[in-house]
């Protein structure tokens, strides 16, 4: 029933001083699909793959915003990010009732690891099962961060969490040093380009599967969605997946986990 | 016999035996908020110019008409470029200074992540302060006068009282000063735009002006007060300053009350 009897709750150290449950939930992160972040000195970006449970179905969101001058995008379980995202944004808004400051970044998201840590720490609890990526703009300029369900948060130049989104990190980390200096455009272009190499073989970037979101010093946080997404995709020109084109393509990420290979789209209850 | 105010109104024990209170749900005694301000000080005057803020507040605390305590400091330094004055109950004054402040610069600071709070962030979170505690009826009994730089490192300057009404302007002055200060003040800054054409100098020289007349006339000031002048550089704020040139000759030239019969 048990893969072992050291992951029955999320507060036993296994005797190699692993946590399990933690550990699954960075799993749950793997089987939702691809979101990418960057950040140049003045812009912060968010693109991410939506998926459809089925051909009938809706997409599932996968970035929301949370004030004028933030927003994430969530890899995992939705309902998991949307309570992440209700008490970020109740944040949010006693920083600015409080002391009319929109909140700085970091402490947003300091504000949410130390709610993903408790769960790791307390008996009857579990870890969230989502990773983000927080973006966002303050005085201190904009700031891209990654979250785990560990209660880890880090922040990057470029990240890419999900389904196969080493290849987007492949791509981040040959690039990344453009990014300071590129154009809003030129940023949100780079994103979809990571993007579009987390894709699998047969699959491409479409208006119906692809969410963009930017925020920038001066910017207000803008999520762009459906008909809205053409403009970029026809920045970025090629959309398709460059699996079984190219000569040989990066090999993916060792699976760690029987999860991180290929989870039928329809099983799916990761976003 | 017990003066304290749960016994108010009841019936006195030696002559009507003992009075059960038991059904008094509060054992603590009755809860009391303030009603009335105390140990008092009077106003704060504050005025813009180009490229900061010059405020005062004199350094005497009275309680009722005696000048109870004559070295009060009521201009309290709030990070780099900020300044808060109140008047009003002295005590609630050094809660919101000495408690909640401090607590809040406290926890700012600990953050230890580039961002500070500012002027219109302190004048907010006191302003949201005093609102809740009207809202509880149970006051906070002060005016207060926050000073510094805007987001835009504009000169800052915005008042709030014991209601959370929140009122800015480039001349501000609360209590007596509010009255006699203002009108002085407006001369030479009637609006926004003539505060570029206020130097340094010129809204010490009326900030000064200001304490002056108010010491002439407010029966609750006295002749000794903070001067606080923000700058570029930061807040200069001396305590103890002493009025200069005050004479008294006027008071010859005042009719109406006294003891002259023209």
């Amino acid at each position: 029933m048990f893969r072992n009897s050291y992951d029955n709750d999320s507060v036993t150290f296994s005797p190699q001083g692993r946590i399990f449950q933690v550990e699954y939930a960075l799993e749950a992160i793997k089987q939702g699909s691809a979101a990418v972040g960057l950040v140049s000195n003045t812009h912060a970006v968010l693109v991410a793959l939506k998926r459809n449970a089925e051909e009938l179905g809706s997409y599932q969101k996968k970035v929301i915003k949370i004030d004028s001058h933030l927003g994430l995008a969530l890899a995992g379980l939705a309902p998991d990010a949307r309570v992440l995202s209700n008490f970020m944004r109740q944040q949010s808004m006693s920083s600015r009732l409080i002391y009319a400051r929109p909140i700085p970044v970091a402490r947003v998201v300091n504000a949410i690891a130390d709610k993903a840590q408790v769960n790791t720490q307390t008996y009857g609890r579990r870890p969230y099962g989502v990773g983000l990526l927080i973006a966002g703009v303050d005085e201190t300029g904009p700031h891209l961060w990654e979250f785990q369900p560990s209660g880890m948060v880090l922040e990057y130049k470029g990240a890419a969490i999900g389904a196969r989104s080493q290849s987007a990190r492949t791509y981040l980390e040959r690039n990344f040093e453009l990014f300071p200096g590129l154009s809003r455009d030129e940023l949100v272009v780079h994103g979809l380009r990571a993007l579009r190499d987390s894709l699998a073989q047969d699959k491409s970037l479409t208006s119906a599967n692809t969410s963009v979101a930017v925020v920038g010093i001066g910017e207000e946080f803008k999520l762009y969605d459906g008909d809205e997404v053409t403009m970029w995709l026809e920045k970025v020109g090629d959309v398709g997946s460059s699996r079984g084109r190219t000569e040989i393509e990066q090999p993916e990420a060792s699976g760690s986990g029987p999860t991180a290979a290929a989870a039928p789209d329809t099983m799916d209850t990761t976003d | 016999m017990n003066h304290t105010p749960e016994n108010w109104g009841r019936p006195r024990d030696d002559i009507y035996g003992f009075y059960d209170k038991s059904f008094l749900q509060n054992t603590g005694g009755a809860q009391q908020h303030t009603t009335r301000p105390v140990v008092t000080g009077t106003s704060v005057v504050a005025l813009k110019y180009n490229g900061g803020v010059v405020m005062a507040a004199d350094n005497l605390a009275s309680y009722g008409s005696l000048a109870r305590f004559t070295d009060i400091k009521r201009i309290k330094q709030v990070g780099d470029h900020t300044i808060v004055g109140a008047g009003g109950d002295i005590s609630d004054m050094q809660y919101l200074f000495d408690k909640l402040l401090e607590s809040v610069l406290i926890k700012e600071e600990y953050q230890n992540d580039g961002h500070a709070l500012r002027a219109p962030h302190i004048y907010s979170y006191l302003a949201r302060v005093l609102y809740n505690r009207r809202c509880k009826f149970n006051f906070l009994w002060n005016s207060i006068l926050v000073a510094g730089y805007d987001d835009e490192k504009k000169p800052f300057l915005a008042s709030a009282d014991l209601l959370g009404t929140r009122f800015s302007s480039p001349a501000l002055a609360s209590g007596y000063g509010a009255q006699l200060a203002i009108p002085i003040l407006r001369k030479i800054a009637p609006d926004e735009a003539s505060v570029t054409k206020i130097t340094k100098e010129q809204a010490i020289e009326a900030i000064k002006l200001c304490m002056k007349v108010l010491f002439y006339r407010d029966a609750r000031s006295m002749n000794k007060y903070s001067l606080a002048v923000i700058s570029e550089e930061g807040v200069d704020l001396t305590h103890g300053v002493a009025l200069e040139n005050e004479s008294w000759k006027f008071a010859e030239t005042v009719r109406g009350y006294g003891a002259q019969t023209v």
